[in-house]
């Protein structure tokens, strides 16, 4: 059992990281693969905030009787990466708005023929 | 019971990214991504990482989701069914998660105190920050003063991308001659957002000053006052939000808040220490740190708001021209 919870976390986040990999690579719509690097990314996320926490620990906020705080630094890591990882998306969302207007499509495997139109 | 809640959360999180898989309609995969990011939420509450909980849930449940929504209004929701052969991507998903999970096995225990990542800098965080810098939130100490320079270019890319998204999608015109828009007949909706988005508003602004002692910071407070904007737009029409809170002004705001950030840095070198040092901004280091945490996380808050807001004014500009064609 103890085997278990010690891993559990880390199969969820290869399995996160994994799904979100196979929407990127097999989803022909760009919108759902631009979801598809958010599950990927948010698998990282996770990846980190469980390698922070410190098990009978608190949160890392200076309170009285606590002596136990998990690990700040993966939580600043992770807190900025959020802010980042939304305003790169905006920028790739952006870009599908863009393609739309352009080719009329964002379906991967239609653009191959209209490419050929122009 | 901690890891029990764990467990279960975490098994939530694989059931929902199963279903954005499975799905076709595209809102509906916004609609799980949106749950996918609060139970994420929930997980770091769950971990102990209260200030990442919070960024998540301000940012991944609410923006995230509001400007996927306006991508859709643009390209449509369905999703064809793609002619590709399904086995190959996954082949290479198996293999490589098999590979990784096999890496897993090399992990330090989930949670065991002496794991190697507890041993070196943040045992000096936890120890020497409550005196170095006097607050009472570590993660503020770390992001804002020990790391402050990381966070400089944090902020710098927000901005970037914002510049990004402007340029490639272009900010709406003031328009004077107002089209209706907005959800005019949902009296509900228009009353309870009233009486909603000053009390955001306001929580902003706490979050923005509290968040030197509880979780938060201008990341956070940033993202939620644009939010409360963003509703006010939804509700009443973009038109009437851009003569509330102008582009043009959000475009200075977002250059202010990166040049605040910086200019601390700048004036902590001249004040005879290095680049954002706060030690030097007051007689006392404790009380010079409080000083330039205060002001860099402004500079962070207004420039998080104004590249936020400008960004949701960029897609929606476009989906107010597409309604009008």
């Amino acid at each position: 059992m103890s085997f278990i919870v010690d891993y559990y976390n880390y199969w969820i986040v290869v399995f996160l990281m994994m799904a979100g990999f196979y929407i990127v690579i097999s989803a022909t719509n760009l919108v759902k693969k631009v979801v598809g690097l958010n599950i990927f990314q948010t698998s990282v996320f996770m990846m980190y905030i469980t390698m922070g926490k410190v098990s009978g620990g608190s949160a890392p906020i200076v309170a009285e009787g606590i002596t136990s705080y998990s690990n700040p630094l993966p939580h600043v890591l992770i807190l900025t990466a959020i802010v980042v990882g939304v305003a790169t998306t905006a920028v790739g969302l952006a870009l599908i708005v863009r393609i739309k207007r352009a080719y009329g499509t964002v379906e991967e495997n239609e653009f191959e023929d209209k490419e050929d139109l122009i | 019971m901690a890891e029990f809640i764990d467990l279960v959360l975490l098994g939530m999180l694989a059931i929902t990214a199963l279903g954005v898989i499975i799905l076709k309609d595209l809102f509906a995969v916004v609609m799980l991504f949106g749950i996918y990011s609060f139970l994420s939420a929930l997980i770091f509450v769950n971990l102990d990482a209260v200030d990442v909980a919070f960024t998540e849930a301000a940012v991944g449940a609410g923006i995230s989701t509001v400007l996927m929504l306006g991508t859709l209004a643009l390209t449509g929701r369905k999703e064809k069914v793609g002619s590709h052969t399904s086995w190959l991507p996954l082949v290479v998903v198996v293999i490589t998660g098999g590979a990784l999970i096999y890496g897993t096995l090399d992990m330090p225990a989930f949670g065991d105190p002496n794991n190697p990542i507890h041993q070196h800098v943040a045992p000096r965080y936890i120890e020497e920050s409550p005196k170095e810098v006097g607050l009472p939130n570590m993660v503020t100490s770390v992001l804002a003063s020990y790391r402050a320079f990381d966070t400089l270019g944090e902020t710098a890319v927000v901005f970037a991308a914002a510049i990004g998204v402007l340029s490639l999608l272009g900010l709406p015109k003031p328009d004077r001659r107002a089209v209706e828009s907005g959800l005019k007949s949902h009296l509900v909706l228009r009353v309870v957002a009233k009486l909603i988005i000053p009390l955001t508003i306001l929580f902003a602004l706490y979050v923005q000053f509290h968040g030197d002692y509880g979780p938060g910071g201008g990341f956070q407070a940033g993202v939620i006052a644009a939010a409360a904007v963003i509703l006010y737009a939804l509700v009443f029409g973009l038109p009437l939000a851009t003569h509330v809170v102008q582009p043009t002004w959000l475009k200075v705001l977002a250059a202010l808040g990166v040049l605040i950030y910086a200019g601390t840095g700048v004036a902590s070198l001249f004040l005879g220490g290095s680049f954002l040092d706060y030690n030097v901004l007051a007689s006392d280091p404790v009380a010079g740190q409080h000083i330039g945490i205060i002001v860099i996380e402004l500079g962070v808050g207004i420039t998080v708001f104004a590249a936020m807001l400008s960004i949701f004014y960029a897609f929606a500009g476009q989906a107010e021209g597409k309604n009008i064609q």
